[in-house]
């Protein structure tokens, strides 16, 4: 199980104090949870903070009741958090199996590889030798991203927005391998998305805004608020 | 041969035993070993050190192993191996330099090849560069290579310097004819307070003539790199280079490239990156577990693959 407690995060702006987070609260042991809510409310953040990408100006990171505030990104990644980022990293001269392998932990085979690479729509056959460079499309990036996840199979997995980047067709795939890994994980996913079809998986949706945590609950208790949230000025919602 | 110059062999040609086809292994300035075939003869020049090598016009699918070895601190050489490569051959060359050095004095070994690669040849030539041993003394290799293309023909350089040599000036001069092919792809890690300079200069004079020059390096701690790169274009030619290098600790790296299109039809491209390893490339092998020195070694390892 997952715990924040009173998480804040604030960050310099031409020299001002710009909160990001304040006082986030959270315990997450379901099989799927989603956080949802508009852009700039902290969602990302949120994502870094728990695999240890930053550091929390207060609160604490407790996974299975241990206190992992302090560790470090690898610690936390061998002690069973993955991070599927938001606009995957490319990297020259290293392949698709690579680092799937070392996503894995060990060498994987062409089998293992396969089976991964196929849940996301890809053909191990393709792809195992590529280099995961420029010569890869976002969307084919994102997939990977998604993939190494899945090789992993950690008790936390957490998604940053997986449908950014992806076209209309692979989405419905996409929503497919949610589906799948919802029935199949030991241990819990977490998602961040605006995706109304992702959202609709969840056991859980939490929404953010400014920050903060608006409103946490299952589908139909949230969604209503979905469409309240972030209030625009005036001017902007003359216009929407 | 000692264990030491077979260890070195094993590092510059992949050899462990006596190598197919033809060769010529020259040890601590001496001649080691040779083999002819039919198609590929090997001769002692008398005016200076070296060999020319000949292949025979058609010659296919032979290679030529011309590997130099130095276990003896002090010893400094400069070898000059032309190669003579006739009409339509297509063939492999590979050389390489190790220098094992435990002395205080330096150890240099200057290797200056020439290629005559005639019409509609092909040759694909590999060289690597080591250096090893203990001592003081410095490891000195100063490679020049001159290629001069025939029409139609095609050579395709592979370079590589990965551990030991503390100090290398390497030039190469290139000419390329009417539908001539010139690849270079070089590689090169420097460590501690080593330097590395390549220059590179190639004139396009034939129509439909292309060059690519691929550089990747890393430079660690406080080790100096220095890529030069000058491509002339003097008819309807492509040519494109590109200098690719991560920089790591007190490390510097120039690149200085120069094109000059003397032919309105000349197409001259050059890309130049020099950077720290991205901080997000880290990162991302740190979430699946690996530690940073660990994230290091394989973006390392995996870009100068």
């Amino acid at each position: 199980m997952l715990e924040l407690q009173g998480i804040c995060f604030s960050a310099e702006d031409e020299n001002q104090e710009v909160e990001i987070l304040n006082d986030i609260n959270l315990k997450i042991d379901e099989r799927f949870v989603a956080v949802t809510g508009p852009n700039g409310s902290g969602k990302s953040t949120l994502a870094k903070i728990i695999a240890g990408i930053l550091t929390p100006t207060a609160g604490r990171i407790l996974l299975d009741g241990v206190d992992i505030t302090e560790r470090s990104i690898t610690d936390r990644a061998n002690m069973g958090i993955s991070f599927a980022f938001q606009q995957p990293v490319r990297f020259k001269g290293i392949t698709v199996r690579e680092l799937l392998s070392i996503a894995a932990g060990r060498e994987a085979t062409v089998a293992e590889i396969c089976e991964v690479l196929s849940e996301v729509g890809l053909c191990a056959r393709d792809y195992v030798n590529r280099e995961v460079n420029a010569s890869l499309s976002g969307g084919e990036l994102k997939r990977i991203e998604i993939a190494m996840i899945m090789a992993r199979g950690t008790k936390v997995s957490i998604f940053d927005e997986p449908e950014a980047g992806i076209d209309l067709w692979s989405f419905q795939n996409l929503i497919r391998v949610f589906e799948k890994m919802h029935e199949e994980i030991n241990g819990s996913i977490l998602i961040i998305s605006h995706q109304e079809r992702i959202l609709n998986i969840a056991d859980r949706i939490i929404l953010m805004a400014n920050g903060r945590i608006q409103k946490a609950g299952s589908k139909d208790e949230v969604m209503p608020e979905l469409l309240g949230c972030g209030q625009p000025c005036r001017t902007l919602a003359d216009k929407v | 041969m000692d264990a030491i110059q077979q260890s070195l062999l094993e590092q510059v040609a992949g050899l462990h035993e006596v190598p197919a086809g033809a060769y010529n292994i020259r040890a601590n300035g001496q001649m080691a070993g040779r083999n002819t075939t039919a198609n590929i003869d090997i001769i002692t020049k008398e005016d200076k050190n070296g060999i020319d090598i000949r292949i025979k016009p058609g010659t296919k699918s032979e290679s030529v192993h011309i590997p130099v070895v130095l276990s003896q601190s002090g010893l400094k050489e400069s070898v000059y191996n032309d190669f003579f490569v006739g009409e339509d051959a297509d063939v492999t060359i590979i050389a390489g330099c190790g220098i094992h050095n435990s002395g205080a004095a330096a150890t240099e070994h200057s290797g200056i090849h020439r290629f005559f690669v005639e019409k509609n040849a092909k040759v694909r030539y590999v060289e690597k560069h080591y250096g090893a041993g203990d001592g003081n003394g410095e490891r000195v290799m100063n490679p020049a290579t001159e290629i001069h293309l025939a029409e139609g023909a095609s050579l395709e350089m592979e370079t590589v310097q990965i551990k030991g040599i503390d100090s290398t000036r390497r030039t190469t001069k290139a000419e390329v004819a009417e539908g001539a092919t010139l690849t270079i792809r070089e590689k090169i890690m420097t460590h501690g307070a080593q330097y590395a300079e390549t220059d590179f200069t190639v004139d396009m004079n034939g129509d439909d003539s292309s060059v690519n020059l691929i550089s990747r390096s890393v430079a660690k701690e406080h080790s100096r790199q220095l890529f030069k790169s000058r491509i002339v274009g003097n008819g309807k030619c492509h040519g494109h280079s590109e200098c690719d290098a991560i920089i790591m600790d007190a490390a510097s790296v120039s690149a200085i490239p120069e094109l000059t299109a003397n032919n309105i039809d000349a197409n001259l491209i050059h890309e130049a990156a020099i950077g720290k390893i991205a901080g997000e490339q880290l990162m991302k092998l740190m979430t699946l577990g690996l530690t940073e020195q660990e994230a290091e070694e394989q973006i390392v390892n995996g870009f100068l693959k």
